[in-house]
C-alpha cells in the first residue's frame, strides 16, 4: 500500500519540477500544471504518511530515511503556502527538484515502509523529530527564497533584458520573506533541539549530527542578529541563509545513521 | 441581421489621413445614431482607427451608407461582414490589431464606443462579447504585463527591486521629457515624486547621452543602474514577449468569435421554432375542437386534464426536434433550418395567406 502511494507522490513531484522548469522558459499553463502536481503529490504523500502511522507501532519516522520522508512532506507543505501564487512559482524551480530527489533517496533507504517499535517514547519523538524537521523545512524554504533572490539580483545587475519576463517577486519582498521565514523556523528548531538535549540530561553520547545541528543553529542565529540587529540586507543576508542551508543538507545526507542508531 | 464593419486604421492609412475622419465621442455617438436609422450602429474612433459597425438586414446597403459617411473614394477603407467583422472587433478589443500588441487603452475606447452607440440585440451582444474577449486575453495571457516604453520599463524595474511602490517617495534626477514620462509611470504604480532635481539650470535627463551617472555606480551593493540602451533592450524583449503571447491570444479570440457565430446562427432558427410551435398548437387545438361533440360529457376538471395531457404530448414530441434544430443551426447553418421548414411544412400557411391577399 505504502509503495502504491510512494510512486504517485514521486511522479507528481517530478512532474511539478519539470513543469516549473518549462514555466520559467514559457510562462503560462505549465505553471498551473506544476502547481497541481505539487498539490496532488503532497496529498498523496500525506496519505502515505497516514498509512505509515497507522501501521507502525509508535512514531513511524524515527529512522533517518523515515525522517527524510517527513521532512520532504513538511518542506512541500510549507512551500504550498506560497507556491500557489503565480509570483512564487519560480520558487518551485528550487524546491520541487530537491523534494523529488530527497523523497527518492528516502524511499531507496526504506523511508516509505512501516517501522517497528522505537526505543523512544512517541511523545518525545513527535516533539523532538517533528519540531526539528519543521524547523529544517522552514530553513530549506528560506534558502530557496534566498537562492531566488540571488538569481534575480544577478539578472538585474547584469541588465538582463529578460528580468521582467519571469514575473518573479520583487527583491525587497524576497529579502523580507527570507528574514521572516528564518525567524519562524529557528524557534521551532530551538524547541526541537531543547527537547533532545533535555532527554540527554547531561549524558555524554553526543554525536556529530548534534554538533552539526548546533552549528547550523548558530549560523541562522547569527543571520537573525545580523539582519535585524546590524541591518544586513540583500546579497549578504541571502548568502548567510545559503551557508546555513549547506549545513542543513549535510545534516540530512552526510550523517545519516549515527544519530538514529 | 448582418454585421458589417467599414473603416480604416494605422495599417491602411497614415496619420494625416486618419485625422481627417477621426471623431470625438459626441460626434461618434451622433454619427452612430444617424447611421442606425431604425437598425443598429456603433462608431469606434481612436487615434489609430475609425470604424463603423452596423447590424442591418441588407449588408450591401449598410456598407454603402457607412462608406459614404467615411468619405469613401477619398480614403481607402476596409469592409468586413459577418464572422470576419466579429472576429475583427474581438481582435481590436484584445489589442491584437494595435501598434503595440495588448495595449490597454483600446479596451476602454471600445467600451466607450459601445456605450455611446445605438445598439440593439446584435451589436449589444457583439460588443459585450468583445469586451469579455479583451478582458479574457489580458487575464489569461501575459500580453499586457510587460512594459512597452522606456519610461514604463524604468518604472517596472524599480518595482522589481523595491516591490510595491505605493507610498515610496522618489527623487527624480533630470527634468526632461523622458523624466516626465518616467514620473508618470512611477506615479501610476503608486509612487510619489518627492523632488525633481537637475544637474544644470538647463533641463537635463538622467537617461541622457552622454551619461550623467558614472557606470561604476552599478558595482555598488544594492545599486541598479540602467542606461538608455539597457532600458531599450528590456523594452525590445518585452515587445517580443508580447508578440509571443499574441499567438495564444489569437486562439482565445477565435473561440470567442466562434461563440458569437453560434449565437447568431441560433437566431436564424428562432422563427422556425416559433412557427413549428404555432403549427403544433393549431393542430392540437383543431383536433380537440373536432372531438368537442364526443367530449361534451366531460366535467370542467376532466376537460382541463385532457388539455394538459395533449399539450404535454405536443411539447414532448417537439422537444427533441427543437433541441436538434438549435444545435444544427450553430454547426450546420441555415440549410438545416430550411430542411426542417420543408419537412414540417412551416410557413406554408403564411405564404398561402399572403398569396390570397395578393390575389384579392
Amino acid at each position: 500500500m505504502a509503495e502504491l502511494l510512494f510512486w504517485p507522490a514521486l511522479i507528481a513531484y517530478g512532474e511539478a519540477a519539470v513543469a516549473y522548469a518549462g514555466d520559467a522558459r514559457h510562462p503560462g499553463s505549465l505553471g498551473r500544471l506544476a502547481t497541481w502536481g505539487v498539490r496532488i503529490g503532497w496529498l498523496v504523500q500525506t496519505a502515505l504518511l497516514v498509512v505509515q502511522a497507522s501501521r507502525a507501532d509508535g512514531f513511524p519516522w524515527d529512522t533517518w530515511a523515515g525522517s527524510l520522508n517527513l521532512f520532504v512532506w513538511l518542506v512541500v507543505g510549507a512551500y504550498l503556502i506560497w507556491g500557489c501564487k503565480p509570483r512564487y512559482r519560480l520558487l518551485g524551480l528550487v524546491v520541487m527538484p530537491l523534494a523529488a530527489l530527497l523523497l527518492a533517496i528516502s524511499y531507496a533507504a526504506g523511508g516509505a515502509a512501516a517501522t517497528g517499535h522505537s526505543g523512544y517514547s512517541t511523545i518525545f519523538l513527535i516533539v523532538h523529530v517533528g519540531l526539528v524537521l519543521a524547523g529544517f523545512a522552514g530553513l530549506t524554504l528560506a534558502s530557496a527564497l534566498a537562492a531566488l533572490y540571488l538569481w534575480e539580483e544577478r539578472l538585474l545587475k547584469r541588465h538582463s533584458p529578460r528580468v521582467l519576463k519571469f514575473r518573479a517577486p520583487s527583491l525587497a519582498t524576497l529579502d523580507r520573506l527570507v528574514g521572516r521565514t528564518v525567524a519562524v523556523a529557528l524557534p521551532l528548531l530551538t524547541l526541537g533541539m531543547a527537547a533532545g538535549f533535555a532527554r540527554l540530561r547531561g549524558k555524554s553520547d553526543l554525536d556529530p549530527l548534534i554538533g552539526l545541528t548546533v552549528l547550523a543553529w548558530s549560523v541562522y542565529g547569527a543571520f537573525l542578529v545580523l539582519r535585524y540587529g546590524v541591518g544586513w540586507r540583500g546579497r549578504r543576508a541571502a548568502y548567510t541563509a545559503l551557508i546555513g542551508f549547506v549545513l542543513v543538507i549535510a545534516l540530512h545526507l552526510g550523517l545519516p545513521t549515527s544519530h538514529f542508531a | 441581421m448582418n454585421v458589417v464593419v467599414v473603416g480604416t486604421s494605422h495599417r491602411l492609412a497614415p496619420v494625416g489621413v486618419r485625422e481627417k475622419i477621426a471623431l470625438d465621442l459626441g460626434a461618434a455617438a451622433e454619427l452612430a445614431r444617424r447611421l442606425a436609422d431604425g437598425g443598429e450602429a456603433v462608431c469606434l474612433s481612436t487615434c489609430n482607427r475609425t470604424e463603423l459597425y452596423l447590424a442591418h438586414p441588407d449588408p450591401d446597403e449598410a456598407e454603402q451608407r457607412a462608406g459614404a459617411a467615411l468619405a469613401e473614394g477619398e480614403i481607402e477603407l476596409y469592409r468586413l461582414r459577418g464572422e470576419a467583422a466579429a472576429l475583427h472587433l474581438f481582435r481590436v478589443a484584445a489589442g491584437l490589431d494595435s501598434l503595440v500588441p495588448g495595449e490597454g487603452e483600446i479596451l476602454g475606447q471600445v467600451r466607450a464606443a459601445y456605450e455611446s452607440g445605438t445598439c440593439g440585440p446584435v451589436l449589444d451582444r457583439l460588443f459585450r462579447q468583445a469586451l469579455h474577449a479583451g478582458k479574457k486575453v489580458r487575464t489569461e495571457t501575459a500580453i499586457s504585463e510587460s512594459p512597452s516604453s522606456i519610461s514604463s520599463a524604468a518604472a517596472a524595474l524599480a518595482q522589481q527591486v523595491f516591490g510595491d511602490l505605493e507610498g515610496c517617495r522618489v527623487l527624480l534626477v533630470g527634468a526632461g521629457e523622458v523624466s516626465e514620462l518616467a514620473a508618470r509611470s512611477l506615479v501610476k504604480r503608486g509612487a510619489s515624486i518627492s523632488a525633481v532635481t537637475s544637474r544644470t539650470q538647463n533641463r537635463a535627463d538622467e537617461l541622457a547621452v552622454p551619461r550623467d551617472v558614472d557606470p561604476a555606480v552599478a558595482e555598488l551593493d544594492g545599486c541598479y543602474l540602467y542606461d538608455i540602451d539597457d532600458l531599450q533592450a528590456v523594452v525590445s524583449e518585452s515587445l517580443s514577449g508580447r508578440w509571443r503571447e499574441a499567438a495564444r491570444a489569437e486562439t482565445i479570440v477565435a473561440q470567442e468569435a466562434e461563440r458569437f457565430r453560434q449565437w447568431q446562427a441560433s437566431l436564424d432558427v428562432v422563427p422556425a421554432i416559433a412557427s413549428l410551435r404555432r403549427r403544433a398548437e393549431s393542430i392540437r387545438a383543431g383536433e380537440l375542437a373536432k372531438a368537442e361533440g364526443r367530449l361534451g360529457g366531460l366535467s370542467e376538471s376532466e376537460r382541463r386534464t385532457v388539455e394538459s395531457v395533449t399539450t404535454q404530448i405536443v411539447n414532448k414530441l417537439l422537444h427533441v426536434p427543437i433541441v436538434r434544430l438549435k444545435e444544427a443551426a450553430a454547426t450546420e447553418g441555415a440549410g438545416y433550418v430550411e430542411t426542417a421548414r420543408d419537412l414540417f411544412g412551416l410557413g406554408e400557411e403564411e405564404r398561402a395567406t399572403q398569396d390570397r391577399k395578393q390575389g384579392q
